[in-house]
């Protein structure tokens, strides 16, 4: 027992020697990881968010919104990956489209929500005052939405950001490279990848949880605190 | 064709019909045959790596929800630990386990177990509090106890909530068990990798494991969705 732990020991210890050895190397790779996972976002982001938005202030379209946050949720990355490889070949297309297919998800359902839920006296007095539909939209919704719809995009970009190695098996590039292929990097460069990708995507989740308390109206700040544990998992 | 050109390595896809061999976008044939060694074992798997993490996870986030609801303070740290906890990539979680308990299902449980703690240790606590203030009162004015208020008030107020903590659980557990499969040949990932592994992805192996995958995480979906009408007749239809 005791010879396994120091064994254990040893396996993280050359780990981060692998990390101080290939600086250059696995920050290339967390670039590339970057590059694919901010593609897929921004897909995502251009499909997703005026549908939402638009369904969300018709107030229609519920069942799509909630069939998009299932759909989300039960679609393995792994199987998208491996199903868009078979139809569009190997490389960054098909893990780009894959990874923005799982973004949609939450941008689209957090939209809708976002937009839907607003207040409806809110609405009404902006209408009372003669504003047209979409005056209400861009200057009464859309502000008062920004929190939930930040929050979906947050949750998209975590997703697609901790899902990109994944496509490595596919040929996707990124920090995945290392971690698929323990012939070449052995245990060791493994590990170290592997700490490479839970710092990246710790580090987006940090700096987008920045952002959003950036982005949220001075007057909602106090509702939209990320990681508030009465911020209920919305399916 | 090209793939009796390219080398010796002739794909194993099953001695098949000349859908198989010439890789057609869907072989029935190929998955009535395969189904009892390949198919249907990775089902079972599958369904049994979720099963026990739900399970696990479920007795473990339920304490500790009811300690978090006792005590206010630890809501905010739990919350924050957990948040953080599922921004850690699958993939790089089950390789950092390795060195702890090797290639063995007890790593892949490890895993699955910490990401489905962070889904229902939210649900519940958000469950428990949603009794509102006036029944919480009426609950006092009749008398019962801090106790009885939580097993009489609270608790059956939560269902619906902790139900939908387990939906999403679940499913979420069915879609990352397939990643499983790098460490283990279990599970409906498997398949898939086997076929990612052929010269050429063979179509018919990814997508019928992967319609299975998505099949599995909507039939459990639907199973708590049931239990709520039974348990929470009165939540309101839809999602909870």
């Amino acid at each position: 027992m005791m010879l396994a732990d120091a064994a254990n020991l040893h396996t993280f210890v050359d780990a981060f020697h692998f990390i101080a050895d290939n600086p250059g190397f696995l920050a290339t790779k967390a670039l590339e990881q970057l590059e694919l996972a901010g593609a897929a976002l921004l897909i995502a982001l251009v499909v997703a968010l005026p549908v939402g938005v638009i369904l969300g202030h018709l107030h229609r379209g519920s069942t799509v919104a909630i069939g998009a946050s299932i759909a989300g949720r039960a679609l393995p990355s792994l199987v998208l990956i491996a199903a868009f490889l078979t139809l569009l070949g190997v490389g960054f297309v098909n893990n780009m489209v894959a990874l923005a297919v799982l973004g949609t998800g939450p941008i689209l359902t957090n939209s809708f929500d976002g937009v839907e839920r607003v207040d409806r006296d809110a609405v009404e007095a902006a209408r009372g005052m003669g504003m047209t539909g979409s005056q209400i939209l861009r200057r009464v919704e859309l502000p008062l939405a920004v929190p939930l719809i930040f929050t979906g995009i947050r949750v998209a970009a975590v997703t697609i950001v901790a899902t990109a190695p994944i496509a490595a098996i596919a040929g996707g590039g990124g920090l995945g490279d290392v971690i698929v292929n323990q012939a070449s990097y052995r245990l060791s460069g493994v590990l170290g990848a592997s700490l490479c990708v839970m710092l990246l995507s710790a580090l987006v989740f940090v700096a987008l949880a920045g952002v959003q308390i950036a982005v949220t109206p001075r007057a909602l700040r106090r509702t939209s605190v990320p990681g508030d544990p009465r911020r209920k998992e919305t399916l | 064709m090209s793939r009796l050109a390219t080398g010796p390595v002739i794909p194993n896809f099953g001695q098949g019909s000349s859908c198989v061999t010439g890789d057609h976008t869907f072989c029935w044939d190929w998955v009535r045959q395969h189904w009892g060694d390949t198919l249907g074992p990775a089902l079972v798997q599958h369904l049994e790596l979720t099963a026990i993490a739900v399970v696990i996870g479920f007795a473990i986030a339920f304490p500790l929800a009811l300690l978090a609801h006792r005590y206010r303070k630890l809501e905010h740290p739990f919350g924050i630990v957990s948040a953080l906890l599922y921004t850690i990539p699958s993939l790089a979680l089950f390789q950092l386990l390795i060195p702890f308990s090797g290639l063995t299902v007890t790593t892949v449980e490890i895993a699955l177990v910490a990401y489905t703690l962070v889904i229902l240790f939210p649900n519940i606590v958000a469950g428990l509090e949603a009794a509102s203030d006036d029944v919480l009162e009426a609950a006092q004015g009749m008398g019962l106890t801090r106790r009885q208020v939580l097993a009489r008030v609270e608790l059956p107020l939560a269902v619906p909530a902790i139900i939908g903590g387990l939906r999403i659980a679940v499913v979420s557990t069915v879609a990352i068990a397939t990643i499983a499969a790098v460490l283990l040949p279990k599970g409906l990932g498997y398949p898939i990798f086997l076929a990612l592994r052929e010269p050429t992805p063979f179509k018919t192996e990814i997508y019928s494991a992967g319609v299975l995958a998505v099949g599995l995480a909507l039939v459990c979906d639907f199973v708590f969705v049931l239990l709520r009408s039974v348990l929470a007749p009165w939540a309101r239809k839809g999602l909870a």
